[in-house]
């Protein structure tokens, strides 16, 4: 059983200016899970990770992480963590090698050659390891970002945005990596904007909004609770008036009336039956497919309830 | 506990961004000091008759240390400190698991010892222009290392403070040039009119000044006390400073 390595209670920030980055947060995160932060610009994800690493100190409330205070040993926590920031802040005139090994050796760790190599050999970056570093492409760098995170051995790694400005190849390769480390037994806590990333790696979902989390739950239970999936048919011509036969289901016409979709019920199949009421209602159509609802259409309709409260 | 691996990281990656601007860090400097001679040691220091028993070639040896020691120990120390916010890879060290105090040996530990070998380059450069004797090579040594430790941290402070490199370049250009250029540097203070005499008292560096020459050739503008306690004085304000400045997390944390 996993035990709560990061136990995050009613914990603030409050800038002098008085505005409330963080309001109350509480968090759990278990060791060894890639939990994912999802949330607007400016919802606070990014002051949450820089409280955590002890970079922005927290207002109020308490924040233990491997059952150490950060208040009290900020130090020790600090040591456990690499961080990837979300700018590509890189010396210029430095190369990869002696860039990499500087993160390891601030992090107090004994020089090791052959753990920098290796490390960088995993990333794609050997053939790099002599270049200057303003001569690399911007997903180079974001790499070498996660080499320097990584050139310590931390138990938790922080990815802030690691998907901004990579190509979709990039992407995915990183995602490797991401699943690697967790089999390495590193927790990883990312924040995006790409919902499609913590629906593809994240164990856990919060959803974060206006400096409040406003969900915390398991992708996968999140997915099955909320995100049913949806029948739609296109209509060969606007549809005047929905056929009787049809009104037992869950549906919704757009606008225009060009096309109607059917909120499938998780708990039976129903794709044939209303298939076979749609055929014997004579209702005219060119296309029907099957839509699975998305984690960002859960999150939309999230942060749109929250704006209505 | 200390984290000396952090310090040592800090320390060569400094030193290693000394050996990348080799000929801003090192060999301007020294150009700079062999004009000085050639001009004024040897062009119109032949004219001038011995103040306190030295030529004037002599004579400026101890200055120019002190005008070079200051400028690039606190030019050095503020840029080194300042870069990392400018680039933004500041972040880095603010999430590492150092202290301010480890901080502070990496960073100024490496300008120092960019300037105290800069120091000895110039004494160097000065003993192919000038019979240079040194009456009291610890004394020396002493005010060396002190005067590039101190200015060192000194230029830390600037580095943390400034927010853009007009504010980086404004100390050491209108601060601590015009007070190495008043503080008897290039004259003794016996020369000037005796109301000049006692403003020069207040500029701190006419104590760094004359406890340099006094290491060289036995003979200052004011005791050599007064020099050394001035020394660690200095020394001891910034280190309060500094710490205070990490208290207060000024620049380095929200």
């Amino acid at each position: 059983m996993n035990k709560s390595f990061i136990q995050i209670k009613k914990v603030s920030k409050i800038y002098k200016n008085k505005f409330a980055a963080l309001k109350n947060i509480d968090l759990n995160i278990q060791e060894g899970e890639i939990f994912a932060l999802l949330g607007p610009n400016g919802a606070g994800k990014s002051t949450l990770i820089n409280v955590l690493c002890g970079i922005t100190y927290h207002s109020k409330g308490t924040i233990f992480i491997d059952g150490v205070d950060l208040t009290k040993n900020r130090k020790k926590i600090k040591s456990l963590i690499g961080l990837v920031p979300q700018e590509l802040h890189l010396e210029a005139f430095e190369t990869v090698f002696d860039n990499v090994n500087y993160s390891r050796g601030l992090w107090g760790k004994k020089k090791d050659d052959n753990y920098i190599l290796n490390l960088l050999k995993k990333l794609n970056l050997d053939d790099k390891k002599n270049n200057l570093l303003m001569q690399l492409s911007g997903g180079m760098k974001r790499r070498v970002l996660i080499a320097k995170a990584l050139s310590h051995n931390p138990k938790i790694l922080f990815l802030d945005e690691p998907s901004a400005g990579v190509d979709i190849e990039l992407r995915k390769e990183m995602w490797d990596i991401i699943y690697t480390l967790k089999k390495e037994g590193v927790t990883i806590i990312l924040t995006t904007h790409y919902i499609e990333e913590a629906e593809e790696i994240a164990d856990r979902v919060a959803f974060i909004n206006n400096g409040k989390i406003i969900l915390v739950e398991d992708k996968n239970v999140l997915l099955n609770k909320l995100g049913n999936n949806k029948l739609v048919f296109t209509l060969d011509k606007n549809l005047k008036k929905v056929p009787a036969a049809l009104n037992k289901y869950s549906y919704k016409v757009n606008k225009n009336k060009s096309y109607i979709e059917f909120f499938l019920s998780k708990e039976k199949n129903e794709v044939s039956d209303i298939l076979l009421s749609v055929r014997k209602s004579k209702m005219d159509y060119l296309d029907f497919n099957i839509e699975k609802r998305s984690l960002e259409s859960i999150f939309v309709d999230f942060i749109k309830k929250e704006k209505n409260d | 506990m200390i984290n000396l691996l952090a310090v040592k990281a800090i320390y060569f990656h400094e030193m290693n961004r000394t050996r990348r601007t080799i000929l801003q860090s090192i060999i301007s400097p020294i150009l700079s000091t062999s004009l000085y001679f050639v001009i004024f040691g040897s062009a119109i220091g032949s004219r001038i008759k011995e103040i306190d028993g030295v030529t004037y070639g002599m004579f400026i040896v101890p200055g120019l240390l002190m005008l070079n020691l200051l400028t690039q120990s606190v030019s050095n120390g503020s840029f080194s400190t300042y870069f990392p916010k400018f680039n933004g890879t500041i972040f880095e060290l603010q999430a590492a698991p150092i202290s301010g105090v480890e901080m502070i040996i990496g960073f100024v530990g490496a300008t120092s010892t960019k300037s105290i070998f800069l120091g000895l380059l110039i004494i160097a450069t000065a003993s192919f222009f000038i019979d240079l004797k040194i009456l009291h090579p610890l004394l020396m040594v002493f005010f060396l290392l002190m005067t590039a430790v101190t200015f060192s941290l000194f230029g830390f402070v600037i580095g943390l403070w400034a927010d853009n490199f007009e504010k980086l370049s404004l100390i050491p250009l209108i601060v601590i040039t015009p007070l190495v250029f008043l503080g008897g540097s290039f004259y003794s203070i016996n020369m000037l009119p005796e109301i000049w005499q006692k403003i020069s008292l207040l500029n701190p560096v006419l104590y760094l000044v004359s406890g340099f020459k006094y290491s060289f050739y036995e003979i200052s503008d004011v005791s050599i006390w007064t020099s050394i306690i001035t020394i660690l004085l200095i020394l001891f304000i910034l280190i309060v400073i500094t710490l205070l400045i990490f208290k207060k997390g000024y620049n380095l944390r929200n």
